[in-house]
Parts: structure tokens; C-alpha cells; sequence
């Protein structure tokens, strides 16, 4: 049964432009990790080629090989015949879920977060204002203190001691309404994109997006309408779901009519900016996924188009940066966060070594292979620790927690912080010039 | 099929992990970069130390097991694939920098090291060792040893041949060989460490090596050179050698990769050029750029059309773009990509680009060339899709036709990918009847049993091919 969904689901054109030359193996971390031909993208990319030919079946190991993919993409750049291995591995777990059995109480997890949570952007706020209750009630020290929190597991104990403060309420609340005017002689409009998590858990760096955009001469326009990107849903194997989210997103900012879209998430940024290809097949909304694909930017990339650093308050701290991979290797976006870096006054930028590898989070990864993770983790504090850094800065939500989760469990904490790029720079940035409306 | 004891055995030697025989490794383990190429092992083993690789040999002696030795598996040959099933007996697992002797100027590694790696630590202490694959970032030390892999600096620095002073070897009883040392002279005896050196391991697992190591050039410069005629390109390579300039790097590109090239870099090469030169030159500062103007001169009289020196780091990194997109610039074209290998003398280099474009003209197909003018080494690339059983018939009659020109202009069959199974049928072509009877009879010697990468380097049959289809 998998196998023919894989033979349906998988791009064989695709799987026959790889020359297993073996130029992605070095930048896999489970294949430096193990050093097994099988866990490397090479391998990964045979055993499917091998299941569409009819060499192998595709068993339990198989499936477990799929599922150790980090899905981080470092594949990518560095493939001479430019095998877009990110599309092939979520149409494997596309074909994995398709037949999978999940036992009854994951069945209901999935379903519940994957159709009734992540897609309904008001349930999130919900959900997040139950959080802030926790967290604000002192249930959370309670909890905290009768221990009843050590029948989590250990990655869930150590994500439940770095969750930022939620907020019950999103960016068009705090703003008072869906447009924010540019500061000054408006330069573009922007559609921002806030996510779904990102408005919930980290509403003020959300906050902060809007700020400095609208400073720096952005009319900024929170497109109503718009849905979680679909990126857990993709690389979780449900890419109908991903596409039903993705035709929402293209109608919303479509009709907002905006010059550029911009994200402050790598992973939503680049699952954004491949609408066009997951609706390759709906001929009726092609010209409008290409409109959106093409308008997709990173906020560090629209900054450095058009901030003045010069203006920033001085910061003599030490820097350093750890990229995130769909930043990086979805969205090809490498120079912007670290020139923006090294523009800050006062500051100093250290390079952090292997600052490209990812760090393991990888979604919800750290979750689901925690061990793999772990030692991806570890390895990664290692580095971090040698830079002697005190601002630790990612550019994505969930590298942003591992990062937190890392210094936590590096034993760095009061040496060092991880904060978002938006929120370094917002701290930067001279006092706050009045902005329209806010509540 | 092997019985269950035998894996028994191996298990007990290397441990659970590290033999494997699940369908997955089996897969992993069944192809390496050589297209239209795979067949499955029964198992795989990845050992530690000698001591393991001895001891797993022993086993395979015991039940007459074939045994095929994998580094990276990055070659262009068929030399891991495991076509007679067996044990493929990977050593990436062996992979520590055993010493680096700055008294004596070597290093010793075990064979599972990366070539790259060997570079950045060498390089860190001032030091330099040569040999640098295109595909140096994955292929192992011990790989490179046993195809006498050559890279872009072979011109003046010489393979990877040059560079190996010592081994220690597995052999196929199990017993441990040394040759060579730390030694620059040593005519004790036949050189077995030269022998080993491209034995593609059909005579002995390599499982140590003693590298010698040279100091760092100070300075390195480059230009791009192009020129109308492929001829006039061949005549500056041969001016400059006469001219007693041994540049460091001597690279061409045909003019079906210049166009392939900008096509997917644009970097504002011309393509209605026939030829480009990639010519470098390390060393001391003074000399470098002495020998670059002589260089641009011999060009320049040669009618060049345009010749750029990089004057900056960013300039230069410029030039190199153009050689370094070459094989992601073919292998966008079409999904299959076969990369080959045939050398002439360097004088030959016109003709034989010559020929190479008739044949490929005359087959209907789509064949770029580029390569280590310098030496001689051709590297004729198509582009084509291994679906298409039709056009790979055409493809196969090509290539030979192109290795027996190669053949008839004084060359080879294959100046750095080596043998394997993908050039087994033409070896006789190079060496001759009288000569495949002595390396028979050097293989049996080594291998009476013919264990180690059976049927590789001498085909069963003349014409000997694997081409997997879709089921
Ligand atoms: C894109 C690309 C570019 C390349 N560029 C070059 C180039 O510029 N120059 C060049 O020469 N080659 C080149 N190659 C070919 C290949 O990378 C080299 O031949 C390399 O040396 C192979 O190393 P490996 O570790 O991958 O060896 P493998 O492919 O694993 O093995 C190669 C052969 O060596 C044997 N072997 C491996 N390890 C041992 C050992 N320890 N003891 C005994 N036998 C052993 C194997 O049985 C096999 O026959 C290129 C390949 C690719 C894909
Ligand atoms: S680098 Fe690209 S072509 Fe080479 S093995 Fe990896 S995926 Fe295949
Ligand atoms: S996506 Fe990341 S983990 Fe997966 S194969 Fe590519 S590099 Fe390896």
C-alpha cells in the first residue's frame, strides 16, 4: 500500500536527476551524526528511488529513515544538479501518512492540532490566553513546584521551563486595526504575515515586525483572512491540508494588494514562498501563487533595505548568530541578518562556528527524535559557548526555543540570552516615534 | 544469500551496529556514483580499527566471501559496487588523523580520513599537501589511494601517487602488510607501496597511510583566457610548457560547457569562444607574477581573444567560478549525467576534442568536454536520461569510440577515475594482451581466491554492463 502511494506521490524525474555524486553528505547533520550512508540525503533519496523502482520494499527501516530526516534542507544548496530533496521528502511523508495507522490517542493529537488548531487563528488566541492564565495565575509555579510536571518527558520538560509569555490576543488587537501607516513618505506597502504561533507566543516580536516596518517608512497591512502557512502540516505529511491553508493565504493578500509579503518566521517564510509549487496542480490559482511566491520576503531582508542603522542606539555586546535552516537554505537568505548585525553600533559580531548546521529543533522534531536532537543540541552549545557571546540571536520561533532550551541546559543561563533578530533590533532602534492607534 | 552463522561471526567482531544486512543498508550500500550502476550486498560491515578489518577478512577467507572495500563511494568507476553480492566493508568509520610529523614533514591517516580534512589541518601548520579531487569534500584518503585520484594542481604537483610514501595493508589471508615509511628513498625490494597505489582494491585493504607533505606556496593568482580556435587554446598550453612555466592549475572548457555555464551562472563569459583556459600559478609572489605576464603574453600571441587576470581574491574567485559550475551546469541539462575520463598527451588535446565532437555529432548526442589540460585529462560529459535505453545504446558506442581515439592518439582509457567495472572491456586496449597476463598474475599472487572487488578492473566477458531499469 505505501508503496504504490509512493510511486503516485513521488517526483521519479526528480529522484533520477540525483547523480549520487555525494556532495550533500557533508552538510547532513544525521549523516555526520552516524556516518551511515542510509541517513544521508543521498541514501534517503535512493531508498525512495529504490521503492519506485521496485528494488525494495518500503518496510518499518524505511519509514524510520524518512522520520530521521531533519527535513533542515542544508541538502539543498549544495547539490550540483539542484535536486530539490525538501519537495521529495515531504512527498514521501505525504505517502507515509496517507497509509500510516496511528495509534487512536495520536490519531486524535494530529487531528486536533493539525485541523482544529494551527488553521483557526481564533482558537489559537484562545489557546493562548489559556496559557497566559497558566503562566500568569501562578498555577504554573505550582505545577512547577509539586513536581507534577516530571511525567512529561524530559524534551517536554525542558520546552515547558523556556515557553515564552503567550498573549490571548494578536498584532490587530494590540494595533487596533488590519492597517498600520508608514512613518514618513510611505515606501512600500507591506502585507504582513503574522503566523499562528508566532501571534500567540511571541506577539511582541510580532509587535516589534510591525514597529520597525512602519518606521522605516512601511505602510503595513495585516491582512485579515490570513491562516497558518501550512509548514507542520507539509512536513508532517499533510500537504492537502497544507494547500487548503495555502489558497486561503494567496485570497488574502491578494486582495490586500500589497507590494511585498513579509514573514519574521524562516519556516513560514519559505513554506510562503513555495505556494506556487504546492498548487502547481490547480491550474485556476496558478498566476496568483506565482504573484504571492514571488512577493515573499524575509523581514531581514526588507529591513536592510530599508532601515538606517546610523540612527540606532549603541550596543556593546557581543553577538552572534545562529541561522535557521528554511531561512537559509528554503529562502536563501544568508547576508541580510548578519549585516544588519554587524551594522548595530558598539556591537560585536562573532562568527559562530557551523552556525549553518541545524540545531535540531526542526519543527516538532526535538519532540519526535529526541535523542538524535539532543546530541545535535549539544553539539551546537558546544560551539556556542565558544563564541563567549551574550546575545545569541536566531530568526525563527522554533530555533528561538531551542536556542532557550539550549542555554538552559548548557548551563548558560545569566550568560548569555537568545533573543529574535526583531527584537534585537527594536531594541536598537532609537525611542519608539509615535505610532497610529495603538491600544 | 549468507547463512546466518556467517553473519553470526561478523557480528561478533565488529558488533550489532555495525553490521548491518536490513534491507535499507543493502540499498544504501549498492550503488556509488556511477550512473546506470547498482547490485545489492549481503551485508555490511563498518569496522573500527586493522585489527577488526583483519579479522572480518579472515572470516571471508574462511567461507570465500567477496569482499568489497568502500571508502566515501564517490567514484565514477562501478569499483564499490558489489556485483557479485558479498560483504562491502566500509571504512568511513576509520577515520582519525593518526600524526602529523613536522620534523619529517608527513602525515599519517587511517583510510577513512577525507581528503578535505587532511587539507585544513595540514594547511593550519603552514603545510600543503597537493592532491585535491573535485570531489575531495566526501572522498576518503583511502579512495583517493586506491584510484591514484589526480586533481586540478596534477600538472605540476604531481597525484596522489606522488604523495603516498607508506602503507599498512589488510591482505586477503588476513595477514598485515607495511611498505615504505617515512622514508624519501627506499629500493628495497619491489614497490609494492607504488603497486597498491591504484590497485583499486583488488589486491589489499589499505588501512594506514603515510602522506609526505610539501610547505605552502606563498601566493596564487589567476586568468581566463579564450580563444576563437580550440587549436590556438592547445598551442598556448604547449608555449607555455616549452617556455619552461609549469603552471599550477591548466584547466579547459569546451565550447559546449562555456555555453552550458553562462546559460545557468551568467557571469558574462562569451559564448561564441571555442576554448577558455583556466591558468593559475602558486608560489613565491615574484615568480607568480612573472610567469602570469609570460603566460597572458604566450597568449596574447597565440590570438586570444580576451584574457582576464584576477587582480583581487573576489576576482579571482570570479575566474574559478567558471570551472567549478561546470559539472552543476551539465548535470541541470538532462537527469543523467555520465562523467568520463580519457587522457592524451597534452599535445594531442586539439585532435582529440576534435574527435570527440565528431563522435558525438555523428550519435546524435548532447557530449561537453572540460578538463586538466595541463595533463592531458579529458573529462567528455553527457548529458542524457538512463530511461532512454535507445539513446544509452548510443551513448555506450560513443564512449568507446572515444576511448580508442584516445587510444590511437597516444592516450588512455582513463587518467584519474580508474577501471572498475564501467572500463574493464577496454584495459586490453591500453596495456595489451602480455600485460593483462602480469596483473593477472599480480592478482593472484595478492589473491589467489580472487576475493577482494572480484570482477572489477578485468571483465568476465568483453563487454560486461549492469544497466538497472525501472521494474
Ligand atoms: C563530482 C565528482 C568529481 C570527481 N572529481 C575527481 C577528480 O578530480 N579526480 C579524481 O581522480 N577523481 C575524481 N572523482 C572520482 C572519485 O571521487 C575519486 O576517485 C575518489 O578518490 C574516490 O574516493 P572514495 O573515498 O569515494 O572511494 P570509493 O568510491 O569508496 O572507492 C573507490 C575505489 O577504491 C577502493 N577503496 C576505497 N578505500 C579503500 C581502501 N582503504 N583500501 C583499498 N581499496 C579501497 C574501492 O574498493 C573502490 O574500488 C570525482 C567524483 C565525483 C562524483
Ligand atoms: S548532491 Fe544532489 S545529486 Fe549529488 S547525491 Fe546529493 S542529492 Fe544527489
Ligand atoms: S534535510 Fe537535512 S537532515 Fe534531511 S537529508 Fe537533507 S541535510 Fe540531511
Amino acid at each position: 500500500m505505501l508503496k504504490e502511494a509512493l510511486v503516485n506521490k513521488l517526483d521519479y524525474d526528480e529522484l533520477s536527476n540525483c547523480m549520487r555524486c555525494g556532495f550533500c553528505q557533508p552538510a547532513c547533520p544525521t549523516f555526520r551524526e552516524t556516518g551511515y550512508e542510509a541517513a544521508s540525503p543521498r541514501g534517503r533519496i535512493a531508498l525512495m528511488k529504490a521503492v519506485a523502482d521496485g528494488v525494495m520494499e518500503p518496510d518499518k527501516d524505511f519509514v524510520d529513515q524518512m522520520n530521521l530526516c531533519l527535513g533542515c534542507r542544508a541538502c539543498e544548496p549544495v547539490c550540483p544538479a539542484g535536486v530539490p530533496y525538501g519537495q521529495l521528502i515531504e512527498q514521501t511523508r505525504e505517502a507515509i501518512e496517507e497509509v500510516q495507522e496511528h495509534p487512536w490517542w495520536v490519531k486524535a493529537v494530529r487531528k486536533l492540532a493539525f485541523f482544529h488548531l494551527f488553521p483557526h487563528q481564533k482558537r489559537m488566541y484562545q489557546l493562548g490566553g489559556l496559557l497566559r492564565f497558566y503562566q500568569r495565575s501562578g498555577v504554573q509555579k505550582a505545577a512547577r513546584k509539586l513536581g507534577v510536571l516530571s511525567i512529561l518527558p524530559k524534551q517536554m520538560r525542558e520546552m515547558e521551563a523556556i515557553m515564552p509569555e503567550a498573549s490571548g490576543k494578536g498584532i490587530v488587537d494590540f494595533f487596533g486595526g488590519t492597517v498600520i501607516p508608514a512613518v514618513g513618505e510611505r515606501k512600500y506597502r507591506v502585507g504582513m504575515f503574522h503566523g499562528c504561533i508566532m501571534d500567540v507566543l511571541f506577539n511582541e516580536t510580532n509587535r516589534n515586525t510591525v514597529r520597525l516596518l512602519s518606521e522605516a517608512g512601511c505602510e503595513v497591512i495585516v491582512a485579515p483572512d490570513q491562516v497558518c502557512c501550512g509548514a507542520l502540516h507539509a512536513h508532517s505529511g499533510e500537504r492537502e491540508q497544507a494547500r487548503h491553508l495555502a489558497r486561503k493565504n494567496v485570497a488574502a493578500f491578494h486582495k490586500a494588494d500589497v507590494d511585498i509579503i513579509v514573514s519574521n518566521a524562516g519556516g513560514c517564510g519559505a513554506m510562503l514562498q513555495e505556494y506556487d509549487h504546492l498548487l502547481a496542480e490547480d491550474a485556476e490559482r496558478q498566476e496568483k501563487a506565482q504573484w504571492f511566491a514571488s512577493r515573499v520576503k524575509d523581514i531581514s531582508e526588507v529591513l536592510a533595505l530599508i532601515v538606517e542603522p546610523k540612527e540606532w542606539q549603541s550596543l556593546p555586546q557581543r553577538i552572534t548568530y545562529q541561522s535557521s535552516c528554511h531561512l537559509r537554505n528554503g529562502m536563501k537568505v544568508t547576508k541580510e541578518p548578519v549585516s544588519l548585525l554587524q551594522a548595530i553600533p558598539g556591537a560585536t559580531y562573532v562568527q559562530l562556528r557551523e552556525g549553518d548546521r541545524c540545531c535540531g529543533s526542526a519543527g516538532i522534531y526535538n519532540l519526535v527524535q529526541p535523542e538524535m536532537a539532543g546530541s545535535l543540541l549539544d553539539e551546537k552549545m558546544g560551539h556556542v559557548a565558544a563564541t563567549q557571546a551574550d546575545i545569541l540571536v536566531t530568526s525563527n520561533p522554533g530555533c528561538l526555543l531551542q536556542m532557550k532550551a539550549g542555554i538552559h541546559r548548557a548551563g548558560l543561563e545569566g550568560k548569555m540570552e537568545a533573543v529574535h533578530i526583531v527584537d534585537l533590533l527594536a531594541r536598537v532602534q532609537q525611542e519608539e516615534k509615535p505610532l497610529s492607534t495603538p491600544k | 544469500m549468507l547463512p546466518e552463522s556467517i553473519r553470526e561471526e561478523l557480528r561478533a567482531i565488529v558488533g550489532e551496529k555495525s553490521c548491518l544486512d536490513k534491507q535499507e543498508a543493502l540499498v544504501a550500500y549498492s550503488y556509488d556514483a556511477t550512473p546506470m550502476q547498482q547490485a545489492l550486498p549481503d551485508v555490511v560491515v563498518m569496522p573500527k580499527s586493522t585489527a577488526e578489518v583483519q579479522q572480518v577478512m579472515r572470516v571471508a577467507a574462511r567461507h570465500h566471501i567477496p569482499i568489497v572495500t568502500r571508502g566515501a563511494g564517490s567514484n565514477l568507476c562501478g569499483g564499490t559496487i558489489p556485483v557479485g553480492g558479498g560483504i562491502v566493508l566500509v571504512l568511513s568509520r576509520m577515520n582519525q588523523i593518526v600524526e602529523i610529523d613536522e620534523q619529517n614533514l608527513t602525515i599519517t591517516v587511517q583510510p577513512g580520513v577525507r581528503t578535505v580534512d587532511i587539507h585544513q589541518a595540514v594547511e593550519a601548520l603552514g603545510l600543503f599537501y597537493p592532491p585535491d579531487p573535485g570531489s575531495m569534500v566526501i572522498s576518503t584518503i583511502g579512495g583517493n589511494i586506491a584510484l591514484n585520484s589526480g586533481g586540478l594542481r596534477g600538472l605540476k604537483y604531481g597525484t596522489t601517487k606522488d604523495y603516498v610514501l607508506g602503507l599498512e595493508a589488510v591482505l586477503p589471508n588476513g595477514e598485515v602488510i607495511r611498505t615504505g615509511g617515512k622514508l624519501m628513498k627506499d629500493v628495497a625490494g619491489y614497490d609494492l607501496t607504488k603497486l597498491l597505489v591504484g590497485s583499486e582494491g583488488t589486491l589489499a585493504i589499505i588501512t594506514e597511510a603515510i602522506l609526505k607533505l610539501i610547505p605552502k606556496p606563498q601566493t596564487q593568482r589567476v586568468m581566463l583566457a579564450m580563444f576563437a580556435d580550440m587549436a590556438q587554446a592547445a598551442r598556448s598550453v604547449s608555449d607555455i610548457i616549452a617556455n619552461r612555466i609549469i603552471p599550477g592549475t591548466l584547466e579547459f572548457l569546451d565550447q559546449g560547457t562555456i555555453r552550458v555555464v553562462e546559460d545557468f551562472k551568467q557571469i558574462g563569459l562569451p559564448t561564441d569562444v571555442a576554448a577558455i583556459l583556466l591558468i593559475g600559478q602558486d608560489g613565491e609572489p615574484q615568480t607568480v607574477d612573472r610567469d602570469m605576464e609570460q603566460i597572458a603574453a604566450i597568449c596574447q600571441k597565440n590570438d586570444a581573444v580576451q584574457i582576464k587576470v584576477a587582480t583581487t581574491a573576489e576576482e579571482a574567485d570570479e575566474v574559478m567560478t567558471a570551472r567549478r559550475s561546470a559539472l552543476a551546469a551539465l548535470s541541470r541539462m538532462r537527469p543523467t549525467t555520465i562523467l568520463e575520463d580519457a587522457t592524451v598527451p597534452r599535445a594531442a588535446i586539439a585532435p582529440m576534442v576534435a574527435a570527440i565532437q565528431e563522435i558525438t555529432g555523428r550519435y546524435g548526442l548532447q557530449i561537453c568536454t572540460f578538463g586538466h589540460a595541463g595533463d592531458g585529462n579529458l573529462h567528455p560529459t553527457c548529458m542524457t536520461d538512463a530511461r532512454n535505453t535507445e539513446e544509452i545504446e548510443r551513448v555506450e558506442h560513443a564512449f568507446e569510440e572515444i576511448f580508442a581515439a584516445a587510444i590511437d592518439l597516444g592516450g588512455t582509457i582513463t587518467g584519474e577515475h580508474g577501471v572498475g567495472i564501467v572500463k574493464a572491456p577496454y584495459l586490453e586496449w591500453k596495456v595489451g594482451a602480455a600485460g593483462m597476463e602480469i596483473m593477472k598474475g599480480i592478482k593472484h599472487a595478492f589473491d589467489p581466491h580472487n576475493l577482494l572487488n572480484p570482477d572489477k578492473m578485468f571483465a568476465k566477458q568483453s563487454r560486461n554492463r549492469v544497466v538497472v531499469q525501472r521494474a
